[in-house]
């Protein structure tokens, strides 16, 4: 079986400083055209247009070819046939398959059908690891450094999996952390201990504008209404945090703001224009981070 | 005496196997994840019997029938402290221990409704965590957990 990366915990931390190296190797030299006999499949089984199009340049930027589908709809995925015999198909056709998939696990199980590398590019609320790559390439990239960072996590702590993701990776490199949440979002348990375990502080808080002063990596969510079974829930919390220009007046001059995208009531505009935005350069290394993905997971790098 | 009262409830074998010591909740997933509904063999069964350890426990027993370790070690899942004698000749010959499987495949169902494996044919696999005393099964698939205490036994085709 070839190696994949469906989880975060797939890489070692060795792995991971090293696809950080290689990406920032491709950042300083955006078109290194080393895979141009190499086909790679994006397989959208539900839309996702961001990470779609960051996938899909990575790969055009290192000179291959790509096919897929943006929307399982109109392909045979809607006449009933099962991702296993979808991706033993694609897999006898390309080098490597990035997949989306609304269903949870669907991208462990295609790797093991599949006989060429799978990226995970996001399994229901599971797992995203290419996600979790670029969040650490941003990191280090903007604080010189990843350890003994001070991350501010602010939104949806409950269900957002890049959250979820994130902290787990960064237990490698003894952080700090601030989770900011209402208490219908709030950080579960099982993270809690996890961190309990490996002796990561962390300070929960309620309200967004008390914290800011300590943080390094202030990390914005968007409250995802799909995430929620209960309506009213929703309805709650959706407008709960909402970040202005003049509440960064205390900020350190190192802090940044990130967010994964798209962002909605969260961050306002007047923000972009404050020295701490980010978050549209995080995007921008995703594509850096992908390319380094694919050229290692292909044994290029 | 009393002990030989408790047997009497259910009729002795011979040779073969007797499980006790399975909850009395617990008896028909025990049936389901030993497929003893495709028994051949003379089984019998007595459930909600007096126990001291258990409130109300459940046995089996199963003429001329003797388990392999990996396949009588999976009903560690719903009944941790089952009691497994080896019968030959009415007597006693041997008592199994019981071990926890590290891996759990096919037999359970995940409890994540959003689990590819509830959604296509993908056998379920799972990995057994000891969370205190409780036991947990963590999903190769989506990662969720499913405590072994409530767990659904998938029937087999
Ligand atoms: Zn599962």
């Amino acid at each position: 079986m070839p190696k994949s990366l469906i989880s975060i915990h797939d890489f070692t931390k060795e792995e991971i400083l090293h696809i950080l190296d290689v990406a920032r190797e491709f950042e300083q030299n955006k078109s290194q055209r080393i895979l141009q006999d190499k086909v790679v499949a994006t397989l959208f089984f539900e839309p996702s247009t961001r990470t779609r199009l960051s996938f899909e340049t990575a790969a055009n930027r290192l000179g291959a070819r790509v096919i897929g589908f943006s929307d399982a709809g109109n392909t045979s995925v809607s006449k009933g046939e099962t991702l296993k015999d979808t991706i033993k198909m694609v897999s006898n056709y390309v080098d490597i398959i990035v997949m989306r998939h609304p269903l949870e696990g669907s991208a462990r199980y295609a790797s093991e059908v599949a006989s060429v590398p799978v990226i995970n590019a996001g399994d229901g609320a599971n797992q995203h690891p290419s996600q979790t790559l670029l969040d650490l390439y941003t990191i280090r990239q903007t604080q010189g450094r990843l350890d003994n960072i001070n991350i501010n996590m602010v939104g949806d702590l409950k269900y957002g999996r890049t959250v979820h993701s994130l902290l787990q990776a960064m237990s490698h490199f003894s952080p700090k952390f601030t989770f900011t949440a209402p208490s219908e979002l709030k950080m579960p348990q099982e993270y809690k201990d996890f961190l309990d375990k490996k002796n990561i502080p962390y300070t929960e808080r309620l309200e967004l504008d008390k914290g800011i002063a300590e943080t390094d990596i202030l990390y914005m969510t968007r409250v995802q209404q799909e995430r929620f079974s209960d309506p009213m829930e929703y309805e709650k919390v959706k407008n709960v945090y909402s970040l202005t220009a003049s509440m960064l007046d205390n900020a350190k001059p190192n802090m940044k703001i990130l967010h994964p995208l798209p962002r909605v009531t969260e961050i306002s505009q007047d923000v972009d224009d404050t020295p701490y935005a980010y978050y549209f350069k995080q995007a921008e290394n995703g594509v850096y981070v992908r390319m380094a993905i694919i050229a290692y997971l292909l044994g290029y790098k | 005496m009393e002990n030989t009262i408790k047997k009497l409830k259910v009729s002795a074998i011979e040779n073969g196997t007797v499980l006790d010591h399975i909850p009395a909740n617990q008896l028909f997933k025990v049936i389901n994840i030993l497929n003893l509904t495709d028994c051949r063999n003379q089984v019998t069964f007595g459930t909600n019997l007096e126990s001291k350890l258990l409130g109300k426990k459940a046995i089996i027993k199963i003429a001329d029938r003797y388990f392999a370790d990996d396949e009588i070690n999976k009903i560690t899942l719903v009944a941790p402290q089952a009691k497994i004698n080896v019968i030959k000749n009415f007597e006693v010959v041997e008592k199994r221990i019981l071990t926890v499987p590290s891996e759990i495949t096919g037999i359970a169902k995940c409890s994540n409704p959003k689990c590819i494996t509830n959604h296509q044919p993908v056998p379920t696999r799972f990995a057994t965590v000891a969370d205190g005393g409780h036991l947990k099964l963590q999903c190769h698939f989506c990662e969720k957990m499913t405590d072994a205490e409530n767990v659904v036994i998938l029937a087999k085709n």
